[in-house]
């Protein structure tokens, strides 16, 4: 017997999957974005009215999780994307080999949107805790933070909100019957991620959304311009 | 469950570093967990020792875990202490302003292995 030294990291092989998985989303001009969030947060409704608003600007895709998924995928279809199954086989996350296995057919026919934008959602398992330990690819995290939460979840999921570069704040039409403070969120969060953006939405009424759009078409412009 | 999934990466890593060493058998594999990085160490062992019967090279592999102690140190009063006994607010002076040094660690150490040579 001998030794052989390490020291890798447990997330090794599939950080480094996860790295060949964006470079080909990236030669081909199609930005991942990998939402993450508890169940129940608002990601359906976030997801249909983003289909709904973004459809004639950018060929969009929702890759879902087969356990624990919330979106319907006849929903996400008839909003006017195209929905994608992933396989999990009962894990509590997705990793790069699962994202790269769903978005298989989708790289080899490359983006059906000739010179316009592709984004793809990649809905992960919804859960605060696995899913921030393994980078799946995408060329950028966003998690749901719905009101209803509470203000206090950046204290109890540290991880999630360092390992996020965007945070969607959902369901802020709500905010009148919940002790939320949007002043003490933004606090905790920035504390946690300095660098993090932060977008608070009603997916129902449409506010905010604005600002949400422009910085996904922006970023999948910019993806297909470099 | 997670540690499922941690026991599946830590095998692809040593199947790829077998591979470049020619190794015929792994003896043991040693990982070193931090105290607060989220690993239930007991499931850790039992979902390897279900796994790695169906492995040529691991059959048998014991797996040993190193836990290493978690520090947390105060910006307010520049003091560490124990992350696990206290938690985020720091036991000299009460401040919440505190950041963790070491123990979330999640990494494979090293492994005892057979190999052709």
């Amino acid at each position: 017997m001998k030794t052989i030294e390490l020291h890798r990291t447990i997330t090794d092989s599939n950080d480094r999957d996860a790295q060949a998985l964006r470079d080909k989303l990236s030669a081909k001009g199609i930005f991942l974005v990998n939402i993450m969030s508890s169940a129940g947060s608002g990601k359906t409704t976030l997801l249909l009215r983003l289909i709904k608003d973004l459809k004639e600007k950018a060929q969009l895709y929702v890759v879902e999780a087969d356990i624990a998924s919330d979106v319907d995928a006849v929903a996400v279809e008839n909003a006017g994307a195209r929905s994608i199954q992933a396989h999990t086989d009962g894990m509590c996350h997705m990793d790069a080999g699962m994202t790269a296995d769903a978005l298989e057919s989708l790289l080899a026919e490359g983006s059906q949107s000739g010179n316009g934008l592709s984004i793809v959602f990649l809905e992960n398992v919804g859960n605060l805790i696995c899913p921030a330990e393994y980078d799946t690819g995408a060329h950028r995290n966003l998690m749901i933070l719905s009101v209803p939460e509470g203000d206090d979840k950046p204290l109890k999921y540290p991880l999630m909100f360092e390992k996020s570069d965007v945070l969607v704040i959902t369901k802020t039409d709500a905010l009148q019957y919940f002790d939320f403070s949007m002043d003490k969120a933004f606090e905790r969060v920035k504390r946690l991620n300095p660098d993090i953006k932060i977008f608070p939405v009603s997916a129902k009424t449409g506010e905010g959304m604005d600002a949400l759009e422009e910085w996904l078409l922006d970023s999948a412009a910019k993806l297909k311009e470099a | 469950m997670h540690e499922l999934g941690v026991v599946k990466h830590v095998m692809k890593t040593i199947r790829d570093v077998a591979e470049e060493n020619k190794v015929i058998r792994v003896g043991s594999v040693t990982l070193q967990i931090g105290e607060v990085s989220g690993i239930v160490n007991e499931q850790l062992v039992d979902c390897w020792n279900w796994f790695r019967e169906k492995d040529d090279i691991l059959k048998g592999a014991e797996l040993k875990i190193e836990v290493m102690p978690a520090v947390t140190f105060c910006e307010n009063c520049k003091k560490e202490y124990e992350t696990v006994k206290h938690g985020k607010i720091c036991p000299y002076c009460g401040s919440p302003n505190t950041f963790l040094v070491t123990g979330n660690q999640f990494e494979i150490k090293e492994i005892e292995a057979e190999t052709e040579e």
